[in-house]
């Protein structure tokens, strides 16, 4: 099953909405039972289609939140101009059914077991699919020493915060960085800077100790963030990178 | 306008070609560039799809899908390198 | 497959006045959507020029030029392949007229070419007679790049693709032959009253 899953043809399946849960005021995590889904790895993504009544549709890419072996769950960010986003943070309800198709994705994926570090960087809602991955190291018991950095606008709009906290409170080698680049709380004593060599220099691992990195949020994030570590040094072959439509978080 | 990469036609691509194609590694025709296809500079708010060669810009890749018909333009690449068995992934 | 309960998409209501308006398989929008198969490209206006191909001998406007011909306003509704239209949209710019009758030519197709390497062919026949303009302002501003400025081709009575961004100029042919997406399955014509989206439609 997981790491595991044989992708064959790909193919439209019926998935039935099973919970709902807001993780911020524009961001909502939803549950999904899809019979028939063959099983994800951590960092895959999957295809909504949404089909109205007059046949009209339109489809979107979402990564995939919860690890292998949990139920399947995506977490969508509501953006301003979106046409599917807005459906599925504020209308769709438990009940209702939408299409997906996938896992998709063979590129930017982890699996644990590995003897490098791992170096995961995310800009916004580019933290979606991290959290699968290390959501999946922790269910998996997996110690490989990882480093989160997470780049937010606001306290506010930071997703997983508890559970972040929380897995990192287990002290098994995860270690998470937060920087909140528009506005920090009082008394937040995190950083305060955008991904730049800087901030790089001092959470990311050295150049020497070979990290197998991934990178995830908009193009422009993600431009900086991967030429930061190159230009630290590091090797851009070991580097990962997943771009999303939306922008946010730096 | 934005850009994504190949991982955001993942799906596409699979439809297509019946097995994971993001970790396919093709030749860019005009430069030589050569690499995965995840890397390559998608652009999918168009009128159809199109890939760029993330070293030159040319483009690569042309998809167009109506409701039964899909058109491919893979005259971009010279060579693509398909994967039965795709190299294990990141940490392994 | 499924409905998907309450959804709509981003769709305005069709009112009954501009019903006749819109194309079969086509829906209203608001925005002004921005679709794009590369970067955008930035010429200065220092280096940009239009020219015109294939006829006895090449002619071509610099930026200076371009501007000094006459010009005029026009309002019309646009239908974009991707099923939205926009209705009373507002362009100034050179009808495209006043280019080729400075050109001694007797072609019956052109090919537009632009910068970032779009193509699309069309009749002359259809880019004449007032029914075609370079366009460099739209709603009263000066084209945004991400629109296509500084000059955009704009041929309203066909799909929107034929309007093509940051165009540079014409190569005129005697055949009709196939741009960057009438090449890989869209219409060469593209007529949106005749539905004309792909190919043998």
């Amino acid at each position: 099953m997981a790491g595991a899953a044989v992708l064959g043809r790909l193919t439209w399946l019926v998935a039935k909405v099973v919970g709902v849960a807001a993780e911020t005021a524009r961001v909502r995590t939803i549950v999904l039972d899809v019979p028939g889904w063959p099983g994800h790895r951590a960092g895959q993504h999957l295809d909504v289609r949404l089909t109205a009544e007059d046949g009209y549709q339109a489809q979107r890419s979402y990564s995939i939140a919860s690890p292998p072996g949990e139920p399947l769950s995506i977490t969508v960010e509501e953006l301003d101009d979106g046409e599917v986003s807005p459906y599925l943070t504020r209308e769709l309800r438990e009940g209702d059914e939408i299409e997906v198709r996938g896992p998709i994705g063979g590129y930017f994926v982890w699996e644990p077991g590995g003897k490098d570090p791992l170096l995961l960087v995310a800009g916004g809602s580019g933290i979606v699919p991290l959290m699968a991955m290390v959501r999946h190291r922790a269910a998996t018991g997996d110690r490989t020493p990882t480093r989160l950095v997470y780049s937010s606008r606001r306290i506010d709009e930071v997703l997983y915060a508890g559970e972040l906290e929380e897995l990192e409170s287990r002290g098994d080698g995860l270690e998470v960085a937060v920087t909140l680049t528009r506005e920090q709380p009082p008394g937040w004593n995190g950083y305060a800077r955008r991904v730049d060599t800087e901030l790089m220099r001092e959470v990311a691992w050295a150049p020497e100790q070979h990290p197998a990195v991934f990178i995830c949020g908009s193009t422009g994030f993600v431009e900086a963030a991967a030429g930061a570590l190159v230009a630290l040094g590091h090797d851009p072959l070991g580097i990962k990178t997943e771009r999303f439509g939306a922008t946010g978080g730096g | 306008m934005e850009r994504l990469d190949g991982n955001a036609i993942g799906g596409v691509l699979a439809e297509i070609f019946g097995t994971e194609m993001t970790v396919a590694v093709g030749v860019c025709g005009s430069c030589g560039t050569t690499g995965q296809m995840a890397e390559m500079h998608v652009y999918v708010r168009a009128p159809g799809i199109v890939a760029r060669c993330p070293g030159c810009e040319s483009v690569l890749v042309k998809i167009v899908q109506s409701e039964r018909r899909t058109w491919l333009d893979f005259s971009g690449l010279r060579t693509m390198q398909i994967d039965a068995t795709p190299p294990p992934a990141a940490g392994r | 497959m499924p409905i998907s309960r309450g959804f709509r998409g981003r769709r305005s209501p069709v009112d009954d006045d501009v019903a006749g308006r819109v194309p079969p398989g086509q829906h209203l929008v608001d925005d002004f959507p921005v679709l794009s198969a590369g970067p955008t490209p930035h010429t200065p206006l220092d280096e940009w020029s239009f020219e015109i191909r294939g006829a006895a001998e090449p002619v071509s406007w610099t930026w200076q030029e371009f501007r000094d011909l006459p010009s005029e306003s026009v309002t019309v509704d646009i239908h974009c392949v991707t099923k939205w239209s926009k209705i009373d949209t507002s362009w100034e710019g050179v009808s495209v007229d006043t280019l080729l009758d400075v050109v001694e030519h007797d072609a019956a197709y052109l090919l537009a070419f632009c910068d970032g390497g779009y193509t699309t062919n069309l009749p002359v026949e259809d880019v004449t007679d007032g029914k075609a303009w370079l366009a460099y302002s739209y709603e009263g501003e000066p084209l945004d790049p991400e629109h296509g400025g500084p000059v955009r081709l704009l041929v309203p009575h066909l799909y929107f693709w034929k309007s093509a961004k940051w165009v540079r100029g014409f190569v005129l042919r005697d055949e009709d032959e196939p741009g960057f997406w009438e090449s890989n399955g869209y219409h060469l014509y593209g007529d949106p009253w005749r539905e004309q989206r792909y190919w043998g439609d």
